[in-house]
């Protein structure tokens, strides 16, 4: 197979392009791309100011490396969870951020779950019996607020995560099975800043998981490759494979399934735009964050509950 | 013949046949991988040699 730009031997096929390119066209097709959809989306400039949120993965390495080779000023958040699963999972994605921003230079943030509230995220997630067992409900609150109080408390204008298509095709594919039209009418490249929530962006949202391992590999990028132990049986894994399985036979499906629905959302043939305009927000009195109805957000209801029981 | 490892699992293909082929054979799904043969990325329609070993890079995280 050749290079499409330069007629040499290709190392990626991206089939729903039609495309395959050799290493090189491929490092350089990478940042141009996210360029091309940082100005679509109008997610942020260059005079702004970005916090990537990191985890040690692929994507989000990824997305640092290339915000870094475009020139923007992006600084690392690494959320350090207490996860250990038999294979010290959260001191090696750890290992592997503070590895990443010493070896480019950049500026890396580290905030501990267990130093900050007094317990890691499986303990927090034993103490307020949610998720059946499993930590990822309780996780994905405790980021999502982190996220956000180190964005405002450290005066970031943009939250930026690597999301990919595929994580986005997964959460559409989920929603949709389930006609969640307030997840669906909120999901984006770009979610805007509100009172107490930073603007948050997924400059990666249009290029294929599949792209995003041939970046990292391609850059010699060094990332946390072992699943997240607690991962195991997700729907969202189950989700991708079975979008996976769709563009085997098909290719585009994915692309199309999701850039079709940003199509559709932009225009109002989904919803009306009074459906978000209706959503009532409130700020939680204790850290100010919105929060869907009144009185103590999830999070702090949840540390609440934890420093109750020690 | 020729080699292909997916995290701890291993397959045994012929030689001679594209990796395309060698992945449907083993019941791989090309979508969720990026094949690497000594450390250099290969497309599907690579024809593999008698004792290539190809690694697979799982490309599916989240939960």
């Amino acid at each position: 197979m050749k290079c499409k730009k330069c007629g040499g031997k290709a190392s990626v096929n991206m089939r729903q392009h039609n495309m395959a390119l050799c290493k090189d066209d491929f490092l350089a097709w990478v940042p141009e791309q996210t360029e091309r959809f940082i100005k679509k989306y109008r997610m942020f400039t260059h005079e702004e100011k970005i916090l990537v949120a990191v985890s040690g993965g692929k994507d989000s390495l990824s997305l640092w490396d290339i915000l870094a080779r475009l020139g923007y000023q992006a600084d690392g958040l690494y959320l350090g969870l207490g996860i250990d699963g038999g294979i010290d999972y959260s001191h090696e994605s750890q290992r592997l951020t503070e590895k990443f921003a010493q070896d480019h230079n950049l500026k890396l943030h580290v905030v501990d779950v267990e130093k900050e509230y007094g317990h890691s995220i499986p303990v927090l997630a034993n103490i307020s019996h949610r998720g059946r067992g499993k930590p990822c409900a309780v996780c994905g609150l405790a980021k999502r607020h982190e996220m956000n109080r180190i964005a405002r408390d450290l005066g970031y204008d943009v939250l930026a995560t690597g999301h990919n298509l595929d994580d986005e095709a997964a959460v559409l594919f989920g929603n949709t099975l389930q006609w969640s039209s307030e997840y669906l009418i909120r999901q984006g490249p770009v979610l805007p800043s509100s009172d107490g929530l930073a603007r948050k962006v997924k400059p990666l949202c249009r290029f294929y998981e599949r792209e995003m391992t041939a970046y990292a590999l391609a850059r010699g990028i060094e990332y946390i490759y072992e699943e997240c132990p607690f991962a195991e049986g997700s729907k969202q894994i189950f989700y991708k494979e079975a979008l996976n399985q769709l563009e085997n036979v098909r290719p585009g499906t994915k692309m199309t399934f999701y850039v079709k629905f940003l199509d559709a959302k932009l225009k109002g043939d989904l919803f009306q735009e009074k459906t978000i305009e209706q959503v009532n927000l409130h700020a939680c009195p204790e850290c100010g964050q919105a929060t869907s109805a009144p009185g103590l957000c999830s999070f702090c209801r949840l540390i609440e509950k934890a420093r109750a029981e020690v | 013949m020729v080699k292909l490892i997916l995290r701890n699992q291993e397959f045994e293909v012929k030689a001679g046949m594209a990796l395309l082929d060698a992945l449907k054979k083993s019941n791989i799904v090309p979508e969720a991988v990026i094949a690497t043969r000594n450390g250099e990325m290969i497309t599907e329609d690579e024809i593999l040699k008698d004792g290539d070993v190809i690694k697979l890079v799982a490309v599916i995280s989240g939960g």
